[in-house]
């Protein structure tokens, strides 16, 4: 067999296993979607629940999910970049670094339960947040943080060294040279991994079952007082999200359409998937612009 | 510049929520303690709620996900009638619930079994049992199986494994596929001690699954499957079996000549006070009869019989 | 005057230095702080059923019994081991060709319709919540792999095939992620030595990228082992070792799931559980160190 067979075959192989990837992921997105379009409408998206009775929607809930992932950023972003910046640029290699490294790969691929065990004891329970958005979004943390070090450690080290050392040679601080020249260009890399990280918060619902709480209080939406008992803002109200929802719904739920809710719900948190991951890129892509063009 | 700060000011943000909720977290504790007094001389509060200023104070129940449904819509009703108080229902299962009872952290802890069935002697014995409806179980099968009744020793052939085919109990030719519940599930608890009369072991090749959804999905598919669900969750995709004759039906049940059922139980830490006492009581007051009724429970005051934990039922 | 201006400036130098070392000092503390936490919490709470509760060590890691609630309680934990392993590496075994295969798609074949189109659309995959697959493979892979083979459908398979998609989006990252790192210095030399794809694929690119490819894989195992939903809806979750690949079996997180909120905490049978998920916390330190020895080997 020639060459050029061999390359033509393995070419159609390759081809051929992407393909199924893609089958898989039309199939699969397509079964999610095709059951679940149907119920929604513009009533579904708002209205609230309804435990017995037909109609009840997923209002709140999509509510929630939405602010439980900007709490979670919040918190997340800042403290990964952080530690990614320590741990790539600070750090010196050796055990204890490697060591730090292990536990925190350990840490990320850890089952959800456990973690939202640890944060009813801990932050539920020991620091008395409650059932809360914060205590999710705390535990939520506990997964994403090693995604986001993982990730910024990953941003940092695609930078070519020419260009920090150019910077440093230009008399600028090692800590301004990652800050002003160095993520910047480490942006696009850490902003996929944010969104895969975003990605688990929309996704995840043992750990928040037992720490952002399976039941979501009376919201009134016009109150906007962060500290306010029944504002939807306030992060210390217990908040169902939309994947806690489907697990409640698929596994317990008694209200006669409850197939319907749950597949809807399912293709709205596919849709808010998509929607987030389209706004991060076009956010990113800008911010790149910025970045690069004005330094 | 600008970054650093950003970091600054969201740690220090995060450490300020934080300390706003141990804050509102303490005044949220502390308020049922004040209301305890006003709550208790108002006690028919929940038939009049013009008197408005009586009750106040916030109530976490949290436990069994069966029961979860009906303390969510029973708290809602409680809260528009109460509007100063605030009702959090949590799952998480029965074991989390008297655990989180039993800790302090939880006003109510939701169980689906007696809290001496969980909980070692000395804890328990602090709780205090209010029982708020009665579930009742039934055996189901796959349509395609072709049996309408069992008998108590049918069952537990089944259960244990030694009939393996349909047609030894008077069934389609077809191997039997049991669908059970883990070990430490209060509906397989309930299930083997009325049903069975026996504990089982888990068989080779049996499927457990905690959730009522997923017990009746793989019922209602599986060819040749048996499994137990609350009769709240029966419809037409799974056949109900008679059990020694018995319909489970809710009438046969309050009279009862059915036997498989289970109280469902609201724990609290001591005898209850104020507005959790308060919500107690509308738990089985005919305000919430319908909803019971309507979830598949059946209410606790229509029970012509009572059991308690040793199973011994008492007309 | 230029001298005072320059000795401002150092001493801006300092502080600026000193800001950054201590606001991602700060950060790592507080990571530290927090795995240490976990793993001290898991592991304090699964050691205790060894010396409060006087469980062995070899019934737990060898014993093929799972009776907690029984009359005496025997607790193996043999079945949900094996069960566990059974699962992710099958799961691997499928996904890993698709990923890697994928990744050259995207990378070698068709760049620019990976990174618009197929990239975020895998990546679209890991925010499916893992009821929604638990569910889908219910609905779809069970009844599928019922009516093809003998038995229920459930089982390891059924387990690993969910669990393939799920990890799918991890491993092809991160071999995406390598491909790309690739010096491309190395490619065009080996085409302009006029060797076709495939012959620079596999002689040059593969090789070079192998310990990479096979950290994606393994990370991708790991998750595999430690999720815990959507396998636990389509395994079974019978405490057996199975004797075909679609008989109902168990893994540690599907045990750990099931019976974690229905005990009640400091009772024996709460803290096998914990002892399970310290088992789970060790095995996925075996993974990882697995992962390093392959990255250390990628440096060389």
């Amino acid at each position: 067999m020639s060459a050029k067979t061999v390359d033509k075959i393995a070419t159609g192989v390759i081809i051929l296993f992407a393909g199924i990837i893609v089958l898989i992921m039309v199939g699969l997105l397509g079964f999610i979607l095709v059951r679940g379009l149907g119920h929604i409408s513009f009533d579904f998206l708002t209205s609230p629940p309804e435990t017995i009775r037909e109609g009840g929607g997923i209002g709140p809930q999509l509510f929630n999910s939405l602010f439980l992932l900007v709490l979670t950023l919040i918190i997340t972003v800042p403290l990964g970049l952080g530690a990614g910046i320590y741990m790539s640029q600070y750090a010196k290699p050796g055990r204890v670094t490697d060591s730090i490294r292990l536990i925190v790969e350990v840490l990320s691929s850890f089952p959800s339960i456990v973690v939202g065990l640890f944060g009813l004891l801990v932050f539920v329970n020991t620091f008395g947040f409650g059932f809360s958005l914060f205590s999710g979004a705390l535990a939520l943390t506990v997964f994403n943080l090693p995604l986001m070090v993982r990730i910024t450690e990953q941003g940092l080290a695609s930078v070519p060294l020419a260009q920090k050392e150019a910077s440093l040679a230009l008399g600028l601080s090692k800590w301004k040279t990652i800050r002003s020249v160095m993520l910047p260009i480490a942006l696009p890399v850490i902003l996929t991994g944010t969104i895969l990280a975003a990605g688990r918060v929309f996704g995840e619902a043992a750990a928040l079952l037992f720490t952002a709480g399976m039941s979501s209080p009376r919201l009134d939406f016009t109150d906007w007082n962060p500290f306010s008992p029944m504002s939807p803002l306030n992060p210390f109200r217990p908040a169902e999200t939309l994947a806690v929802h489907i697990w409640k719904v698929n596994s317990e739920g008694l209200a006669p359409d409850a197939p319907e809710i749950a597949a809807g719900a399912s293709a709205v948190l596919i849709l808010t998937v998509l929607l987030f991951n389209l706004l991060a890129r076009f956010v990113g892509r800008q911010l790149q612009k910025k970045f690069t063009a004005s330094r | 510049m600008k970054k650093s700060l950003m970091l600054v000011m969201t740690i220090l943000l995060t450490v300020t929520l934080a300390a706003c909720g141990q804050g509102s977290n303490n005044t949220a504790s502390n308020t049922p303690d004040t209301s305890s007094n006003t709550g208790s001389t108002n006690n028919t509060a929940n038939e009049a709620p013009e008197q408005t200023e009586e009750l106040s104070g916030s109530i976490l129940a949290v436990g069994s996900s069966a029961l979860q449904p009906l303390v969510d819509e029973a708290s809602k009703k409680f809260m528009d009638l109460n509007s100063k108080v605030s009702i959090q229902v949590q799952g998480g299962g029965s074991g989390t619930g008297l655990t989180q009872v039993s800790g302090g952290q939880a006003d109510i802890g939701n169980s689906d079994v007696f809290a001496e069935e969980k909980l070692e002697a000395g804890p328990a014995a602090e709780l205090v049992d209010h029982q708020v409806a009665v579930v009742a179980m039934a055996a189901v099968v796959n349509p395609a199986v072709g049996v309408d009744n069992l008998t108590k020793d049918q069952l537990v052939k089944i259960f244990t494994g030694e009939v393996k085919n349909w047609s030894e109990v008077g069934g389609a030719d077809q191997a039997i596929q049991i669908v059970n519940r883990p070990s430490s599930s209060g509906t397989r608890a309930t299930f083997e001690k009325y049903a069975l009369g026996t504990k089982t072991e888990d068989l080779e090749g049996s499927i457990q699954e905690d959730s009522s959804g997923t017990v009746k999905k793989l019922v209602a598919e599986t060819p040749g499957a048996i499994g137990y669900l609350a009769l709240s969750y029966l419809d037409d995709s799974v056949k109900t079996v008679k059990y020694e004759g018995v319909e489970a039906n809710e009438e046969n049940v309050t009279n009862g000549s059915y036997l498989v059922w289970a109280y469902e139980h609201m724990y609290t830490k001591g005898e209850p006070t104020g507005a959790v006492k308060a919500f107690l009581d509308f738990m089985v007051s005919e305000a919430v009869h319908e909803d019971i009724v309507e979830l598949g429970y059946i209410p606790i005051s229509n029970m012509q019989v009572t059991r308690d934990v040793d199973g011994n039922i008492t007309k | 005057m230029a001298r005072s201006n320059d000795s401002r400036r150092v001493k801006q130098h300092i502080i600026e230095e000193w800001i950054g070392k201590i606001l991602t000092s700060l950060c790592i503390v507080l990571l530290v702080v927090t795995i240490f936490s976990m793993v001290y919490f898991v592991a304090t709470k699964g050691l205790s059923s060894f010396f409060k509760n006087g469980v062995s060590l070899a019934e737990m890691l060898g014993g093929t019994s799972w009776k907690p609630e029984g009359e005496p309680p025997m607790f193996g934990a043999l079945p949900f081991i094996f069960g566990s392993f059974a699962t992710s590496m099958l799961a691997a075994l499928i996904s890993a060709p698709l990923s890697i295969c994928g990744a050259l798609f995207m990378v070698e074949i068709m760049p620019k319709l990976g990174k618009k189109v197929l990239q975020p659309a895998i990546e679209l995959l890991a925010g499916i919540p893992s009821v929604v697959y638990g569910f889908v493979g219910l609905s779809v892979i069970v009844p599928f792999y019922r009516n093809i083979f003998p038995g229920q459908g459930l089982g390891i398979l059924a387990g690993a095939s969910v669990l393939s998609v799920m990890i799918l989006p991890t491993m092809t990252s991160i071999a995406t992620d390598a491909l790309r790192a690739l010096p491309s210095g190395l490619k065009e030399g080996s085409y302009a030595l006029g060797a076709t794809r495939w012959q620079t694929l596999s002689r040059t690119v593969i090789p070079t990228t192998l310990p990479a490819l096979m950290t994606g894989v393994v990370l991708g195992m790991a998750r595999a082992f430690g999720e815990a939903l959507a396998v636990q809806m389509v395994i079974g979750n019978a405490p057996h070792i199975p004797n075909s690949l679609f008989q109902s079996t168990s893994t540690l997180t599907s045990v750990i799931t099931l019976s974690m909120g229905n005990t009640v905490m400091g009772t024996i049978q709460n803290n096998v559980l914990w002892t399970l998920a310290l088992i789970l916390l060790l095995m996925t330190f075996v993974f990882v160190f697995v992962v390093r020895w392959l990255e250390r080997r990628a440096i060389r």
